[in-house]
């Protein structure tokens, strides 16, 4: 599985505190993007309010949050699809504002949505990209093959792209993408509506990536196991960012294991925990969830002397989504996708089925 | 926010895992000023290749111009009293030339909808391409189109009586390029900033079929009443039909030169507004 390549994150001593949005860039290069106070305003509505970091080169980014938490609006300035309200953003060092060609130049972009014109083959796709994107003619005939065999699609080069299954399509975006060298690629939801097979696919891509041509990649993903990928995770809500770190310190700064316990009776159960083990605990649906520091010897003295019948106890190594939890104070799939979202879901997923 | 000022290790390095940053070669955009040849290129043959693959739409235009011709045709024969010794038939297949520019130029540019409904147009947009070059590609792609489509036509002209020279249809053929590129970005100007395709309806109703009755192509302007004859004057699809009449039935009303002006400057604005109201959505 190609996926072990990815380098551990390193280690790092745990911190009391989700550290919030001051990550700025230490290493020698200049940073892949720069963002310094951007703020997008809709009318009254501030979609983006205030948001500030930097991405070093060769970094996998993630972007996290709920919908409407301000994503895709960031990710829409930083391509310059949508003029920032105030603030700077640059990316591969051209200001997303002064310089938009230099920007579209440097970066590739699969969108959540699909953007092929599936009446014409993958060929085709390709090499109208070439054109759009001034790639010479001489090297297109190469690059296309490259990138076809890159995403295993070499087979299919004059097959239209209607017949393509949503998996397939979206390695053909992510070639497409790839086929004018940007330095830095954007990728907003890129395996959402894909099978497990298909996803673990394109995380290896990917990877490959980043490790044999050094690309930055900044991605938006609902997924949190996929989220483990990234080499730093920004957390939106609200329109500003609430948090900046690497996957393992984001969940070191939740201070230890959750325990989740299901009682006869949890209101009671909560007020015990409060007021006889000083801890606080909140109800999950049937389960009375708390955090410990050491969930291994923390439970079996709780079973030892807990006055209420207990039916089970859980231990469980916390994860990203229990960061999300913790410092949005929801799920991050409880988030109501609006008709317009499970409608889409249910078309791709409709798709993928019928191909 | 200085990078001198963190005092925590937040951003992990992986020069190691990275090989010495690849060569990226760019081409050099072939350029003139905001026309981008490259992006036009592409902008036409991808159309281009659409239409030839979907050959069906040529049928359907074969169709509405046996309709209008012969069944519409030859029903209003005997109610247009015509000047000189034309027969209605050969006077109406100008017409029918313009009528297949004006619906497949809109066809074309109502197609952008579509492209911004299933994703594609995002595809153009955040290339490195200025506007002017999108609109101007489309535009071009569309008047293509509608010439083939047009072009098509000629094949009815023996069955109406019209003897084609050589040189007028080569000169009818540039018209009807020049005619659908402005129509074209007529259209684009219409549906840049639209987003349903219920539009589609919309523009037929309340813009094809205004055009084409309003253009002279139908019965002839010189009996109309005085301010149905201003609005023909003010439509630039009439001076289309005028100069085509010219060029294949010898019918004048005016030096060919005017109407070509008209059909030019005519193209030049809506490329302009179609330019503008691209660029004013971001």
């Amino acid at each position: 599985m190609a996926l072990s390549a990815i380098p551990a994150p390193p280690t790092l001593s745990s911190r009391p505190t989700v550290p919030v949005a001051a990550a700025a860039n230490r290493t020698s290069t200049a940073p892949a993007i720069e963002v310094e106070h951007l703020v997008r305003k809709f009318d009254d509505f501030t979609a983006v309010n205030d948001v500030s970091f930097a991405v070093a080169p060769g970094e996998v980014f993630g972007f996290l949050g709920p919908n409407g938490a301000g994503k895709s609006t960031t990710i829409k300035m930083l391509c310059t699809l949508l003029k920032p309200t105030s603030g700077t953003a640059r990316i591969d060092g051209h200001d997303v504002v002064k310089d938009p060609s230099g920007v579209r130049n440097s970066i590739g972009i699969i969108f959540q949505d699909y953007s092929l014109d599936d009446r014409i083959t993958a060929e085709e796709n390709l090499r109208f990209h070439c054109m759009i994107y001034h790639v010479p003619r001489s090297i297109r005939a190469e690059r296309i093959a490259q990138v076809l065999a890159m995403v295993d699609l070499t087979d299919r080069a004059k097959d239209r792209v209607r017949t393509f299954s949503g998996g397939m399509k979206r390695r053909l975006e992510i070639a497409r993408g790839l086929l004018h060298h940007p330095s830095v690629l954007f990728l907003d939801e890129p395996t959402v509506g894909l099978d497990p097979q298909t996803r673990q696919n394109i995380w290896e891509h990917i990877n490959e990536l980043r490790v044999q041509h050094g690309i930055t990649v900044f991605m938006t993903t609902h997924y949190m196991d996929e989220a483990e990928y990234c080499d730093r995770i920004a957390i939106m809500d609200h329109a500003q960012l609430i948090a900046l770190d690497t996957p393992a310190q984001l969940k070191a700064s939740l201070g230890g294991d959750r325990i989740r316990l299901r009682t006869e009776d949890n209101e009671a159960a909560l007020d015990i925990l409060g007021s006889r083990y000083g801890q606080e605990a909140l109800i999950e649906g049937d389960t009375v969830v708390f955090t410990v520091a050491n969930g291994g010897e923390f439970a079996p003295e709780l079973l030892r002397t807990f006055p209420l019948p207990v039916r089970s106890v859980e231990i469980i190594q916390p994860t990203l989504n229990d960061v999300f939890l913790q410092i949005t104070g929801r799920e991050i799939r409880d988030e109501g996708a609006d008709k317009r979202d499970k409608l889409r879901s249910q078309l791709q997923r409709r798709g993928n089925r019928g191909a | 926010m200085a990078s001198t000022t963190t005092t925590t290790t937040t951003t992990p390095t992986f020069t190691t895992a990275i090989p010495a940053e690849p060569e990226r070669p760019r081409g050099q955009p072939i350029r003139l000023g905001p026309i981008d040849f490259g992006a036009i290129a592409m902008l036409c043959q991808r159309d281009l290749t659409r239409f030839w693959r979907e050959r069906a739409q040529l049928y359907g235009s074969l169709a509405r111009t046996v309709v209008w011709l012969f069944l519409l045709g030859t029903g209003l024969r005997g109610a247009v009293t015509l000047p000189g010794d034309v027969s209605y038939l050969s006077f109406i297949f100008p017409g029918m030339l313009a009528m297949a520019i004006i619906f497949t130029s809109l066809q074309s540019a109502i197609s952008i909808i579509f492209d911004r409904e299933f994703g594609f147009l995002k595809e153009i947009m955040v290339a490195p391409i200025p506007r002017t070059s999108v609109v101007i590609g489309k535009a071009l792609a569309g008047g293509l189109i509608a010439t083939v489509q047009g072009c098509i036509i000629f094949i009815f002209a023996p069955f109406v009586g019209v003897s084609l020279q050589p040189l007028n249809v080569l000169a009818a053929i540039g018209v009807m390029l020049v005619l659908g590129v402005g129509l074209t970005g007529l259209g684009l100007t219409i549906s840049a900033r639209m987003t349903s395709f219920e539009g589609f309806g919309t523009v037929n109703n309340f813009v094809v079929l205004p055009l084409y009755f309003l253009s002279g192509a139908q019965f002839p302007v010189h009996n109309v009443p005085d301010w149905m004859r201003v609005i023909i004057h003010l439509n630039p699809l009439y001076y289309g039909v005028e100069l085509l009449r010219g060029l294949l039935i010898g019918l004048w009303n005016r030096s060919g030169w005017i109407d070509f002006g008209v059909l030019v400057a005519f193209m030049i604005i809506t490329l302009s507004a179609a330019t503008w109201s691209f660029t004013r959505q971001e």
